[in-house]
Parts: structure tokens; sequence; C-alpha cells
């Protein structure tokens, strides 16, 4: 889909990006890291070309990214910023359609799309359609911007920071809007960010970026299993480390048939290794009852289990 | 209920009072060019109308049901009682129009019984009288709405029926009205030639002032360059602005006939509409630069992001948003122009401004009236419409809810 060959870019002889080479395939939800000036959302506006590159080559379907009309190639790619840039002087409806009204789509069209993108990201069009953007909450705003992104049915979303401005709960909400909403739509997306966690929550692959050179690309299973070096290491958290790694596993495979002891503390069996130590933590237990969506017991979690790497032994 | 002065109402009152007692509210000469004998405002009231002023004085110390006075920005209303600004609103146009009738009435009396060369001008005391009975109203309107465009339809209703007498042709003997009658047709002319003044000279003015803007937003440098150079323009005085132009535009019409064919030259509207769009150019251009600034960054970085062409940036995104901050620059851009254009008649412009000076050298103080108070109304017109037009944008800025502009600026619009 999309792919940056021996990419560089330098201001004042200083290289902000040098020499990526990365593929990103279709449907792929790719995540920038790394800290301050490592050059992730340069690589990132490079593809739009909010930033034109010096050297190198990036292709957009293997097309040249060059050989588009810059507007054509801008309105063929949804794009979101932390600071959302929404225009104050126009509605929710206005804005969402700001790339179809570009393109020339037919009016009813652009409504049926509108409300559409409304409805997917939880906000009723009757309610929202004729509000102005700062009538809005953070976390509205960001949803209308993200939508207005996605206006066009963009094959490509880039994110820069999406959910960086705003508060915890708002973003972890968000986050896995996020989430459903690329794997309802397929859409390739590339997003940066700081936050490890949100990498490891969203990403397929994670380019973990420093001083403009590519230090890993691995999924996040894989950064935190095998970290390239004492840099990622630093990077993901060297402390909590086994706890990332724990977030990123299901307890299903570690389940075995046999009930656990009456008055055993319960879990889903959708959750995480770390929800089920963080529940054995907070009962004191070393035994949990894993319960399907319909809260029928199909059996129990040993503590030892999770954390040796042997097969379950209670099988 | 609490018994309180209204501070604007009782000093308009004062003064009124004063002005009544003090300054001669009409004039009378033998003919148009000797200044008259005063005539005061007793001459013309039977002895028990003194009592007339006691509704207002009442209106001053007017008891209120306000709870508390809250004299707060976003509360102005807090202060009366809806009744007061209305009733002080009625007695206003009462009194404009009453005191028209009266004067108008005295003029035409004075054209029966003494000479028919004999001319009543409007005194000292008229003019006091109508600008405190303004004052009174602006400040009574300003208790009664926020909306700017409410406000000032409420201005022209205390307005109407002095309009309507004027209309009547109450007045028609008057001095000034006399001036009118001998020269309607060279006054409607008059002031065609001035709209048309101003029309042509701000239009270009608007024109480069927004280019230059642009230019000036996204290069530092030329920021530098421009303003001191504005900046200069504005201090050179108009009439010798409007001689530099002269000569120059007088060799070019010379040099080539097609200029002149085209009407310009040396002397007329070419010089004046010249030195009158530079004048403009610094109003406008610094407020649409202000108003440009203040665009948000993200913003244009999205509209760039979603793919608009630098056109489709400036008249979709920057430039509504821009309007806030512009607009109030293109009103003083506008209403100074209204003025100047008065002086443009030295460098024969035409305009309002020729019968001016047509009084000023001829010593007919009614004609300069004729031509000064058309041109004061124009201003304020335009003020109004313009103020209207401001209320209705919204600063680019406000993206927390914060209140319309016209909110905002509310509690000083009618203070100044």
């Amino acid at each position: 889909m999309i792919e940056f060959q021996n990419i560089g870019k330098s201001y004042d002889g200083v290289m902000a990006v040098d020499n990526l080479n990365l593929h990103i395939a279709q449907g792929e939800l790719v995540v920038f890291i790394g800290p301050s000036g490592s050059g992730k959302s340069t690589a990132l506006k490079m593809i739009n070309r909010m930033i034109d590159h010096d050297r190198g080559h990036i292709l957009l379907e293997g097309r040249e990214i060059d050989s588009f009309d810059v507007r054509e190639l801008r309105r063929r790619m949804g794009y979101a910023i932390q600071s959302v840039g929404l225009f104050p002087h126009w509605t929710v409806a206005r804005n969402i359609a700001t790339v179809p009204q570009l393109l020339g789509w037919p009016r009813e069209r652009i409504h049926q799309r509108v409300c559409e993108l409304l409805t997917l990201f939880g906000m009723a069009p009757a309610q929202f359609l004729q509000r102005l953007p700062h009538q809005l909450s953070g976390g509205q705003q960001q949803r209308v911007g993200v939508a207005r992104a996605l206006a066009a049915d963009p094959a490509v979303l880039l994110m820069d920071e999406p959910f960086g401005a705003l508060d915890p709960v708002t973003r972890a909400t968000l986050q896995l809007e996020l989430k459903r909403v690329h794997q309802s739509s397929g859409k390739t997306i590339v997003l940066v960010t700081h936050d490890i966690d949100e990498a490891l929550l969203l990403a397929d692959r994670i380019v973990l970026l420093n001083h403009g050179q590519v230090v890993q690309v691995a999924t996040p299973l894989a950064l935190l299993s095998n970290p390239a070096d004492d840099f990622v290491l630093d990077f993901v958290g060297r402390a909590d480390l086994g706890i990332k790694l724990l977030s990123l596993k299901p307890v299903a495979p570690l389940v075995c048939r046999a009930p656990a002891p009456p008055g055993s503390p319960t879990l889903a069996n959708t959750a995480s290794l770390r929800e089920a130590v963080a529940t054995l933590a907070v009962h004191g237990a070393s035994v949990l009852s894993i319960v399907n969506l319909q809260q029928e017991v199909v059996g129990s979690l040993h503590a030892a289990d999770v954390f040796s790497p042997a097969t379950p032994s209670h099988g | 209920m609490r018994w309180q002065a209204h501070p604007v109402l009782a000093v308009c009152t004062t003064l009124g009072l004063w002005a009544a007692w003090a300054l001669p509210v009409a004039r009378l000469a033998p003919n148009r060019l000797l200044s008259g004998e005063p005539v005061f405002l007793s001459a013309l009231l039977p002895g028990w109308a003194g009592w007339m002023v006691l509704p207002l004085i009442v209106l001053v110390f007017s008891p209120t049901q306000a709870p508390a006075p809250i004299p707060t920005v976003s509360a102005p209303g807090g202060l009366m009682d809806r009744w007061h600004p209305v009733t002080t609103l009625l007695l206003m146009a009462a009194l404009l129009a009453g005191l028209f009738w009266l004067v108008g009435r005295y003029a035409q009396q004075v054209t029966f019984t003494e000479s028919r060369l004999a001319r009543t001008s409007l005194g000292a005391g008229f003019w006091s009288l109508l600008a405190l009975a303004w004052l009174a109203s602006l400040d009574a309107v300003q208790h009664l709405t926020r909306s700017a465009v409410l406000r000032h339809a409420l201005m022209g209703g205390v307005a109407l029926p002095f309009v309507t007498l004027l209309m009547l042709g109450v007045g028609h003997d008057l001095s000034i009205l006399k001036e009118y009658a001998n020269r309607d047709d060279v006054f409607w002319t008059a002031v065609r030639r001035h709209l048309q003044i101003v029309a042509v000279a701000t239009l270009p003015s608007v024109l480069l002032a927004l280019p230059l803007a642009w230019a000036c937003s996204r290069f530092t440098r030329l920021r530098q360059a421009v303003f001191p150079l504005l900046n200069i323009i504005q201090t050179i005085p108009s009439i010798a602005l409007f001689g530099l132009f002269m000569a120059p535009l007088a060799w070019l019409a010379l040099r080539f006939p097609a200029l002149s064919q085209a009407g310009i030259s040396g002397v007329g509207l070419a010089p004046a509409v010249l030195a009158l769009v530079l004048y403009s150019l610094l109003p406008i251009t610094r407020s649409a630069l202000a108003g440009l600034d203040q665009v948000p960054e993200a913003t244009q970085t999205a509209a760039r992001a979603m793919g608009m062409s630098a056109g489709q940036i400036f008249w979709r995104v920057e430039l509504p948003l821009a309007l806030p901050v512009l607009l109030p620059g293109l009103r003083t851009a506008v209403v100074q122009t209204i003025g100047l254009a008065a002086v443009t008649a030295l460098v024969g412009a035409g305009g309002l401004g020729s019968l001016m000076f047509d009084g000023l050298f001829s010593a007919a103080n009614d004609l300069v009236l004729l031509g000064v108070l058309p041109i004061v109304l124009l201003a304020m017109l335009v003020d109004a419409l313009f103020k209207a037009a401001i209320s209705f944008t919204r600063p680019a800025t406000v993206l927390d809810g914060a209140p319309p502009v016209a909110q905002l600026a509310d509690a000083g619009r009618y203070t100044a």
C-alpha cells in the first residue's frame, strides 16, 4: 500500500529521517513511535506531502507520490491531528463534508455519508449535525476530526498523535473506537504517538524510531519479547515490561477445564493475563474461576501457570 | 422599590435645561449673509410650558423594581425596568419632534410677518438639545436590548417623528431648508457624487489591502517593509497628498491622450480617489492582517491536509475567520473616507464638500451645514450598518463557548 524506499529528510544538515525503508500492507495499522525529535511525525507527514522528502521514493499503491497532483493525493488520504483543526465557523456536518465537497459529491450522498460517520462514532446525527465545533467536548471534537478524515472513504488514514490532548478516560474510549473502526473498515492506518501503551494496544506493527533512524520494526508481542537493544528496552519501560507483555496475552490458552474450588474469584475468558494477575493480587487468590460471556463457568486459571512458560499442568 | 438616579439621563437633563435657557434655539437675520439676533426658547413657548420638564425630572429620579443594581458587563439590563427606557425613548422622540415643530412654525411666522429675505437659522440651543436627546436615547436603548440591529432600529424609531415632520415640510421656512430648496438638484447630484467617490475609493483599497495582508501574513520581511510605508502615508495631510498627485497626473494625461479620454486629469476624481485609496490602505491592511494572524494554525494545517488549494483556503477558511477583525478596520476606513471625501472638493472632485466650500467662501453658514450634515448622517449610517454586520460575526479564536463579538463589545458600545 505504502512503501518507503531509502527515505531521507534533513533540516539544516541534521537528518530528521535517515534511510527509512518500510512497507505498509493494505489494511495494516502501523504505529510510528519514538521520543521527541525522532522523526516519527516527519515520516508521517511525508506520506501526504505536508513535508517533502529529500531522498528516496515513497510509493502509494505502487505509484510514486510525487507523480500525483498534491491536492489529489491529499484528498485520497484522511488526516487527523492532535489539535483537531476543525473549521470553527462551520457546523459539524460541513466540517465532515469538507473532502467530499471538494471532490464534488452530490448533496444527498454527502448527507448520507456524514450521518453514517456520526453514527459510527456514537454521535446522534439529529443532535450533532448543526452544532458548531465550540459546542462540542474535546472528545467529540476529536471524533468529528477523525470522521472528517474518513469522510471520502480514503484508502489510507494518517493520524498525528490524535488522542494526545484528551483526558485518559476519553482517550481510552477513542482508542477502542479506532480499533473497532479499523477492524470493520479494513483501512490502512498510520498513527504517530509517543505513548507506548497506545502503540501496544492499537498496532499491528510498531515502528520504533530514534534520531531519525528505525531502531526496530515488530509486532507488539515481538517488540516486548525480543527488544532489539537497550534503547528499545528503556523505551518500552524496563520495569514493567513483563506486565505489558501479560497485557498482550489472552487467558484462553492457559485455562484448564477442571473447575476452580468454590468461592474463587471469577474472570471473563476474554480478559488478558494482566487482568488475571490483577484479579489474583486483589483477592490474594491462587486460582481464578473463568467464565464466558453468559457467566457460565468454563474452567480455571492457576497463578503458577501464568508465571511458568509451560503449558497448563492441570489439563 | 428603590429610588435611584439615572446618571446619563440626569446629566443630559441638566445640560439640556441649561441649553434651553441659556443658548438661542434659533437666530433671526434680515438676510442669508448676516448673522442674526438670538431667539430663545422662552420666546417661542407660553409661560406654563416650563412644567413640561416635569416628566423628565420624574424619569431621572424614578423608582425601579430592580432587586439590586448590579452594573456588570454581562447584565446592563439589571439596572432598570423596561418601562423606564421605553418612556425615555418616547419622551426623547417627542422632544426632538416638538422642538423642530416649534422652530419650524416660528420660521413660518417670520416669513409672513417680516421681509421675505429674512432668515431663521437653527441656533446652538437647538443643536445642543438634539445632541443631548440623542445621547439619552442611546443610553436608554442600551438598557433595552443586546442586539445591535434592534438598537439601530430603535434609534431610527426615535428619529422617525422628527423625520416625518421634515418630510411634511414643517421646517421649509428654515434657512438651511431654503438653501436646500434653492439648489435641490445640485444637492442630490452632490450626494450621489460623494457616494461615488467613497465607493470608487473603497473598492480598490479593499482589493489592494486583502492581497497585501495575505502576503504580509506569509512573509514577515514584507510586513516590516509595508507598514512603515503605510504609516508615513497616513501622516501626510490630505490636502498636501491631493496636491502631490495633481502634477504627475496632469503630466500623464498630457502625455497619454488615452488617459485623459478615460477622464483622468490633474484635477477631479483621479487625484482624489488615489489619495483616499492610500489613506484607507493602512486601516484595512492592518485589520486584515490581524484577522489572518488569529486564524488557528491547526485550522490552516487541516485545510491544507484536506487538499484545499491556496485560493480555497483563503476564501473558505481564512477570510471568513478573519472577518470579525477585518470588518471593524474596514468600518474605520469607510467612515474616514466619507469624511475625507469632503476635502476632495478642493481638487475639483465635487461631492458634498463642494456645497460646504461654496458656503464657506460666500460666508453662508447654512449652506455649509447643508454640506456637512449629510456627511455626518452618512458616516453615522455606514457606521451603524457595519456595527450590525460585525455583530453577526464570530471570532476565530472562539472555540470554547465564549459569546460572539456582539456581546463582548456590548458594554462599551454606546458609552464612547
